[in-house]
């Protein structure tokens, strides 16, 4: 039988197969050996300590992990796991707040409306809010607690210090994310919450119009930090689309960065927890 | 060059080695330095030129809002020893009239931004919020506000009336009730 031509299935040969459950083993053997397979995972199931290295080490998204763990680590009564919490809250809101931007515009006329048509018309866009919402909330309860939580176990103390640093960042975008955030619904509660909390930009030194020393820089109502922060001199349509920009693209950004730089640190600082 | 000194070789290949050494010494920069340094410059330079131009960008020449100067009729309309509220409403301001001149005092509470009341029975304005209590001159006198209402800016316009420009303050704290421009003399 000539090897390349094609061969024609013999129906009670298949029907054994099927029988016996071969051809799920086929089936595999078939995608597995596959290039495109082959390409894509590059190092098999085999459970050996060299594979298991190379399986983190080799792959983009789990190579910022560390290749190996110690027990004490995973205790959930010494790291409450509040990192790892606040990081699955945060890509929530990655995801919700994404599907929100669908609809959402952030225009003096219209975002009001939009908020209200997500929550009442659009299909499952209650669901995507509430989730949103939810998740800003308790991502800055949690990652208040982890903050908390690396107090009492001292993790603050070097080597680690540089990442108690990135951290204290991270909490302070953790909370821009949610004031900026906070005027996007645009109802009264936004804008007089996002009112009173612009105000406190007055009092900034150097930069604010009533702030100490503000007379050596010049800064007036018209041209100083909170004229910069909501484009203009009142809460209005400038400040929402800028409040918009900084929640949806400019903070998401830079708090992504700096987490790449915390997570990465945890593993080269000696791990999760426990002793060095 | 201790090096070299210490060493015998050749006496004129050697001067001719420390010469080119010396005179490379004497550039502050190498060839190589000065083309890192300038790049260097050159990429910082255009990013903080950059940067300068995007904090200009973010304050726009144009502001649609509501103009922060309005006209508010003309001075026989206000009565001596009175204080008028037909503005708060629209503009949050309120206009008082002594035997000297008007004044403006901006509608806005000291402690944390609501808008006081003028009781005319008890001759004080007072803030539903928190109890802050100010003066007919808006010098608080109870309450947690921790100074003084602000005046706003006032003058005559040429066709007689009156115009306030509610961006220019003028406050008791800096000795700036007395400035030109915080009462109009009638």
């Amino acid at each position: 039988m000539a090897s390349n031509s094609p061969q024609i299935p013999n129906i009670a040969e298949l029907m054994d197969k099927i029988k016996s459950g071969k051809i799920f083993s086929d089936i595999a053997k078939e995608i597995t050996g596959s290039q495109i397979w082959t390409s894509s995972f590059r190092h098999g199931y085999a459970d050996t300590p060299r594979n298991r290295v190379l399986q983190i080490a080799s792959n983009v998204w789990l190579h910022l992990h560390p290749v190996k763990i110690q027990r004490h680590a995973l205790r959930i009564k010494f790291t409450w796991c509040m990192g790892g919490i606040t990081f699955l809250l945060f890509l929530s809101t990655v995801v919700t707040g994404v599907i929100l931007m669908f609809y959402y515009r952030p225009v003096g006329e219209y975002a009001y409306y939009d908020m209200k048509y997500l929550q009442y018309d659009v299909p499952f866009g209650m669901l995507m809010r509430n989730m949103h919402r939810w998740a800003a909330h308790a991502m800055v309860i949690t990652v208040w607690l982890h903050m908390f939580r690396v107090f009492l176990t001292g993790s603050y103390k070097p080597p680690r210090e540089f990442n108690w640093v990135i951290g204290v960042l991270l909490v302070t975008f953790t909370l821009l994310l949610s004031f900026t955030g906070y005027l996007l619904p645009w109802d009264q509660l936004a804008m007089w919450a996002v009112t009173v909390g612009t105000n406190m930009a007055r009092a900034t030194p150097f930069l604010g119009n009533e702030g100490p020393f503000a007379e050596f820089v010049g800064a007036t109502p018209r041209y100083d930090v909170r004229a910069l922060l909501i484009g203009g001199s009142v809460v209005g349509p400038p400040a929402l689309l800028r409040f918009y920009v900084l929640h949806c693209i400019f903070i998401p950004l830079v708090a992504g960065a700096l987490m790449i730089v915390h997570f990465w640190r945890i593993r080269k600082d000696g791990g999760i927890s426990g002793p060095l | 060059m201790a090096e070299a000194n210490s060493t015998e070789k050749p006496a004129s290949k050697d001067a001719k080695a420390k010469k080119a050494k010396d005179e490379a010494l004497e550039t502050i920069w190498s060839r190589r330095e000065f083309f890192s340094l300038a790049g260097w410059a050159a990429f910082l330079g255009s990013l903080g030129l950059s940067a300068l131009y995007f904090a200009r960008l973010l304050f726009p020449r144009v502001l649609f809002e509501p103009s922060p100067i309005f006209k508010a009729g003309i001075p026989s309309d206000y009565t001596v020893g009175e204080v008028s509220t037909k503005w708060v409403t629209d503009q949050r301001v309120w206009i008082v009239r002594d035997d000297e001149g008007i004044y403006v005092i901006f509608a806005l509470c000291t402690h944390l931004g609501c808008t006081p009341r003028w009781l005319r029975s008890e001759s004080k304005y007072k803030c539903p919020c928190h109890g802050s209590g100010f003066t007919k001159e808006g010098i608080n006198f109870e309450g947690p506000a921790p100074r003084p209402l602000e005046r706003l800016k006032i003058a005559l316009a040429p066709d007689g009336q009156i115009i306030i420009d509610k961006s220019k303050k003028f406050l008791f704290e800096k000795g700036q009730w007395g400035k030109p421009g915080s009462k109009l003399f009638v």
